[in-house]
């Protein structure tokens, strides 16, 4: 129990953040209609590419050849889901975007 | 201080970034807008980390190395993005989700050796703590976020076929079980420096777990597989985020964990099923056994027969599906809707929301055709037009117009909402051959009085039914 108070304690700044993005996640996008799924899903997909933060940290403090490998390519990856995740969402929305100013 | 105040800012930035960017993406005038400034949160959460992060009173080091992987990924990711096939578009994704996902394990993978030196040169008696839980979780999710896309990936491009097998659902339960039994055990662990086997077998075990999770389920559910995995490697960034006391990473996270979780159950709710139902019920397994009653007559119709139904025609419905998509042919359904209308007939397209391989993927297919909005009617707007609609043209469609849903308490899509094609006067389905759908069921409007069947692929049929109208 004490464990788990200071657990608690320790990370109580964290624990705040995670629950209300829990609720802001499902409250901003609960009105989306159908036709916007696929974007919403691949927008949605570039954001969490937030983790390429934690490739770039990882890398900067790496020290030895196998920590620079992995670090590298895990700086890839992230750069992958993210440029990769935000193009191919405005790819899709320009599409939308196109048909509308047609008329 | 300062830098560290600066930085601190520009993630809160960000974070506003992303969740305007997000509120945005939900509707359809400022879509794009919202994804724009998200990628603007993304560019500034990574310059300023560059720039103004510090561990320990230590700066970001190696900085050109990690510049070359930035290049490398930008260049590769935005090819990539801009070379792919519109219908390609889920596959695509899916490879995408998957990066972030191994790039999150990944992390964890190279933390955990660090975080149990620390511990053990500090002497405590237990691996308990919360940086252990996170790296634990992030490698888990994130690799079985990795395997899973891949898996899903290869689904959707048609390269791995589905296995259905009732006991792999116990080999499931079992590897997950084991999962859960490895990170108890690494979290009451002995601290000893340089003893990493165990983060190994953790990190093989969730790659496998990955590839059983996804390998049962039909290739018509990927999306929501996809979409469910997608929520996952947010929550494996968040794990990041929660070790690296990263808010930026924290918020973008979860945002995406929990909006993706919702996403998913709205996509299982278009389908009428429920989470569970697509995770661990293989789709239409025990359909073979479905009531085969009466006698089964197809009419076909010709392709001259058709043109003149259709030119004769006041009110005209397409009902596009995945295999319209997957045979390129969503310009020449915009060119036979093109000609209809100049003469006189008026032609709508009713999409229903699982239409394609992605909710709300035909929508973007038909409009990369140049397809106005306004012709596209959703579901329950068609089906309230649909008595007064003369004919009904099902391209590439099949388990979306199925009678079925409505009138079979037996069938798997018992319930689902579908167009109801049948009410109209007269329903032509152009289709290659009379195999099942995804669903793997049989179609009753097949064998509809009022329906006619047009063989042959998409493609070359709507190019013959074009001449042959024009020919009238």
């Amino acid at each position: 129990m004490n464990e788990f108070l200071a657990f608690f304690l320790q990370y109580r700044e964290a624990i705040f953040i995670i629950l209300l993005s829990l609720f802001l996640g499902i409250e901003v996008i609960s009105h989306v209609p159908s036709v916007l799924h696929t974007p919403l899903m691949s927008g949605a997909n570039a954001i969490h590419g937030v983790v390429i933060i934690g490739a770039i940290i990882v890398m900067g403090h790496a020290n030895d050849v196998i920590s620079m490998v992995l670090g590298f390519l895990a700086v890839i990856l992230g750069t992958l889901n993210v440029v990769g995740g935000f193009v191919v969402t405005d790819r899709m929305l320009e599409m939308f975007r196109k048909k509308k100013s047609k008329n | 201080m300062e830098t560290i105040s600066i930085l601190e800012m520009s993630y809160i930035l960000a974070s506003v970034l992303f969740i305007v960017g997000l509120k945005k993406l939900s509707h359809p005038d400022t879509a794009r807008n919202g994804n724009l400034m998200a990628a603007g949160g993304m560019g500034l959460a990574i310059v300023f980390t560059i720039l103004f992060h510090k561990k320990d009173g230590e700066g970001i080091g190696n900085i050109p190395w990690i510049l070359g992987a930035l290049v490398i990924g930008t260049s590769v990711g935005w090819v990539a993005a801009r070379k792919v096939k519109m219908t390609a578009m889920p596959q695509m994704v899916s490879i995408f989700n998957g990066m972030g996902g191994a790039c999150a394990a990944l992390i964890s993978l190279m933390e955990f050796p660090r975080l149990q030196e620390k511990l053990a040169i500090a002497g405590v008696s237990s691996m308990l703590h919360g940086e252990t839980l996170a790296i634990l979780f992030g490698l888990t999710i994130g690799g079985v976020s990795f395997a899973g896309s891949m898996i899903a990936f290869g689904k959707l491009d048609e390269k791995i076929g589905d296995i259905k097998a009732s006991w792999l659902r116990y080999l499931n339960l079992f590897f997950l079980a084991l999962l859960v039994v490895i990170v108890v055990m690494i979290m009451f662990k002995h601290p000893v420096s340089g003893d990493n086997t165990i983060i190994y077998i953790l990190t093989a075990l969730a790659l496998i777990y990955g590839v059983s999770f996804v390998m049962p389920i039909g290739g018509a559910d990927m999306p929501v597989v996809i979409s469910l995995l997608n929520s996952f490697t947010g929550i494996a960034a968040a794990c990041g985020g929660f070790l690296y006391n990263n808010q930026a990473m924290l918020t973008g996270g979860i945002l995406v964990g929990s909006s993706g979780t919702l996403l998913t159950i709205l996509m299982c709710k278009a389908m009428n099923r429920s989470l569970l139902n697509v995770i661990i019920g293989a789709f239409g397994g025990d359909a073979s056994a479905l009531s085969e009653t009466g006698d089964k007559t197809v009419k076909e119709i010709t392709l001259s027969d058709a043109a003149v139904l259709l030119s004769y025609s006041q009110k005209v419905l397409v009902v596009p599906g995945y295999g319209l998509a997957v045979a390129q042919a969503q310009h020449l359904c915009h060119e036979l809707d093109v000609l209809l209308a100049s003469k006189g007939v008026e032609v709508k397209y009713g999409i229903h929301p699982v239409a394609g391989r992605m909710p709300g993927h035909m929508n973007v297919l038909l409009a990369e055709a140049d397809v106005p909005y306004e012709k596209l009617l959703e579901m329950e707007e068609a089906n309230n037009e649909m008595l007064n609609t003369d004919v009904v043209i099902v391209i590439g469609a099949n388990d979306v117009v199925n009678p079925a849903s409505e009138d079979d308490p037996s069938s798997p899509i018992y319930g689902m909402p579908v167009i109801k094609a049948w009410e109209a006067k007269n329903v032509i389905v152009m289709k290659r051959s009379m195999a099942k759908g995804y669903a793997a069921i049989e179609n009753k409007l097949f064998y509809h009085p009022k329906n006619n069947m047009l063989f042959g692929d998409a493609k070359s049929t709507l190019q013959k039914l074009i001449a042959e109208i024009k020919n009238l």
